[in-house]
């Protein structure tokens, strides 16, 4: 009797089992299957891209790589992209966690009104700011300029990352603090060296989001930052380039350019795939 | 207390500590200024750069979006509702709308049953081992991997990447339509006519699909297995199990994740501004955006983006009402 109902059950498991692969292995090719054939195309000439758009490369020419480095300056757009994130990200971190941090553990006049502040811009659609944003920086002097760029990046990444590390100071025990304070440290030293080392799990995880985001923001610079081609940012260049080839008709060139932007994306992503999903879904759980 | 003793205190919210004299320092008052002090320059910089940058915008948005200003010159005139009277009689506004608003039922309703889907069958797809009552599928972490990658590629190289695919000449699409014997559905403008704002759809539910499921992963994983043992032991089926314990149990996470896929549907921008040729399809944000920096309208731009932002809270009100549940304990 028991063994009758275990078999079933086992088949029940099989059944669904075959379902369920052919069904993952399915989207795995839909996923990955456009990234595959770019990287592939990229190493093949443009009039076998035309008459063939699924062959294989016949060879690895590497013609498409470098007229891309060469034509498109792809080399020259990440290194914008470097300068600008190295500033933002570093002033995203630092000013978010110094807010979150005040907001979470001290009780002050106005500590619920400042949090709703920051905390509300979630709803805010970046566009409605757009038009009023662009006079602002304007008016500054800031507009086209690396600076701008860093401070907006800085004030659009806020509202999330204090929403996110103020349940994360939260959740730190406060022992370690009192300990701190009885033994006569000063607050600001309390912050750097006992409560950010303590932080670490939730700033690398909100890091790696806002890495991401600021590195991938397309809107911002497209108003913000439009003084000179040169100062393009990565995936303004990227946009640059597909509207340059399609006069040229070099698509082996877009092919390779393309191929450069992702492939560092790729293993950073692979190497760190566990931290980097975690940092990505952890936002949307709390 | 004396007034110059209470100046002194004052002024020493703006020494740092070390420079405090010593007078202010042995003040009962100290501890509280010291906090007072520490609190206010902590939250003097996120903040200024906050209200310049964000706030400020934001406010000046709604005075704007009532004037006629063109954002070529720096006047303008006060002209109260007339912007939101072109709008309502703006036939593009209206097809612009219609696109975000179908973006905006069909993404979050797409992308999220995929993820559900593919995450049930990530956590309780696999053959039982050991008498277990559910087991993932063997391969998941790699599974994981290739479904994630989309979400962590810039949004312009996934726009390029699929503005290829949708070309009329050479592009994947078409040649892979004429491979498998279907060249009569063959499009010659993907992306012009009017199947562009399914084309759009497609590419916003594909990359989004592997975020849900990594999301979806972890809430199901959450779920104890003694409670799929049960249900299994009284003879639910798989359908049964999901629609009974594991949706309600990972419902807080499916509303917040539909939210979230809502407000990146409503935005788009990337997407349409890279794929979609010059006077094509349109969605708010694009239109928005040509107004105010092609058009020279600022002032009606602004309106469009109020517009925007009312339907982004109705959307974000509408759901925490419609998907209020008795929250469940475990």
């Amino acid at each position: 009797m028991s063994r009758t109902r275990g078999d079933t059950r086992r088949t029940e498991g099989g059944v669904l089992n075959v379902f369920a692969h052919s069904f993952l292995v399915l989207w795995t090719v839909l996923a990955a299957g456009p990234l595959i054939w770019v990287l592939l195309a990229a190493f093949r000439p443009h009039a076998d891209i035309v008459s063939d758009p699924f062959g294989l490369p016949g060879g690895l020419h590497w013609e498409n790589f470098t007229n891309a480095w060469t034509t498109a300056d792809i080399g020259r757009y990440t290194l914008n992209s470097l300068i600008i994130l190295s500033g933002s990200l570093t002033g995203t971190m630092l000013l978010g966690a110094m807010a979150a941090y005040v907001i979470a553990r001290y009780e002050f006049r106005g500590n619920r009104a400042v949090h709703l502040l920051f905390t509300g811009g979630l709803m805010f659609p970046v566009f409605l700011a757009l038009v009023p944003l662009f006079f602002v920086l304007d008016n500054f002097g800031l507009l086209n300029t690396r600076q701008g760029l860093i401070l907006v990046y800085i004030a659009y990444s806020l509202p999330f990352t204090v929403f996110f590390l103020v349940s994360f100071f939260r959740t730190l025990p406060g022992a370690v603090q009192e300990a701190a304070v009885l033994d006569g440290a000063s607050h600001s030293r309390i912050f750097f060296q006992i409560m950010m080392p303590m932080a670490r799990p939730g700033l690398i995880s909100i890091g790696i989001f806002n890495f991401l985001g600021q590195w991938n923001q397309f809107v911002l610079p497209k108003v913000l930052n439009i003084g000179s081609p040169e100062d393009a940012v990565l995936p303004q260049g990227l946009a640059a380039l597909m509207v340059q080839q399609r006069y040229e008709g070099d698509w082996g060139a877009l092919y390779a350019g393309v191929s450069m932007a992702i492939i560092p994306v790729l293993v950073v992503y692979v190497t760190f795939q566990r931290q980097v999903q975690t940092g990505l879904t952890a936002g949307a759980v709390r | 207390m004396r007034l110059g003793h209470r100046l002194l205190l004052g002024a020493a919210l703006f020494l740092p500590p070390r420079l405090t004299p010593r007078r202010v320092r042995d003040s009962r008052h100290y501890r509280t200024i010291d906090q007072y002090r520490f609190i206010g320059w902590f939250l003097a910089a996120p903040l200024v750069v906050y209200l310049v940058f964000v706030v400020s915008p934001f406010v000046q948005a709604f005075f704007y979006s009532m004037t006629d200003w063109t954002g070529y010159t720096a006047e303008y005139t006060f002209t109260g509702t007339a912007n939101y009277e072109r709008m309502w009689n703006d036939d593009k506004f209206w097809e612009a709308l219609r696109h975000s608003l179908l973006l905006l039922v069909f993404a979050p309703l797409i992308t999220l049953s995929l993820g559900l889907f593919f995450a049930f069958m990530l956590n309780a797809g696999g053959r039982r081992r050991g008498g277990q009552a559910v087991a993932g599928v063997a391969g998941t972490r790699l599974y994981k991997i290739f479904y994630f990658f989309p979400q962590v590629l810039s949004i312009a190289i996934i726009a390029v990447i699929w503005a290829r695919i949708y070309s009329p000449r050479s592009g994947v699409l078409n040649e892979g339509l004429s491979a498998v014997g279907l060249d009569s559905l063959r499009q010659n403008d993907w992306l012009g006519g009017r199947f562009a704002v399914w084309c759009i759809l497609a590419v916003l539910c594909w990359s989004f699909v592997g975020f849900y499921v990594v999301l979806f992963s972890a809430a199901m994983s959450a779920i104890p297995h003694e409670i799929y043992e049960a249900s299994l032991l009284d003879g639910a089926t798989r359908p049964v199990t999901f629609f009974r314990i594991t949706l309600p149990l990972s419902w807080g996470t499916v509303r917040t994740g539909w939210i979230y896929m809502g407000i990146q549907a409503l935005d788009c921008f990337a997407l349409v501004s890279i794929m979609v040729p010059e006077h094509g399809m349109d969605v708010l944000p694009s239109y928005l955006y040509d107004k105010a920096f092609r058009d020279g309208q600022a002032g009606y731009a602004t309106a469009i983006g109020v517009a925007l932002f009312a339907v982004t809270l109705l959307f974000a009100g509408l759901m925490m009402r419609l998907a209020r549940r008795e929250r469940i304990e475990l």
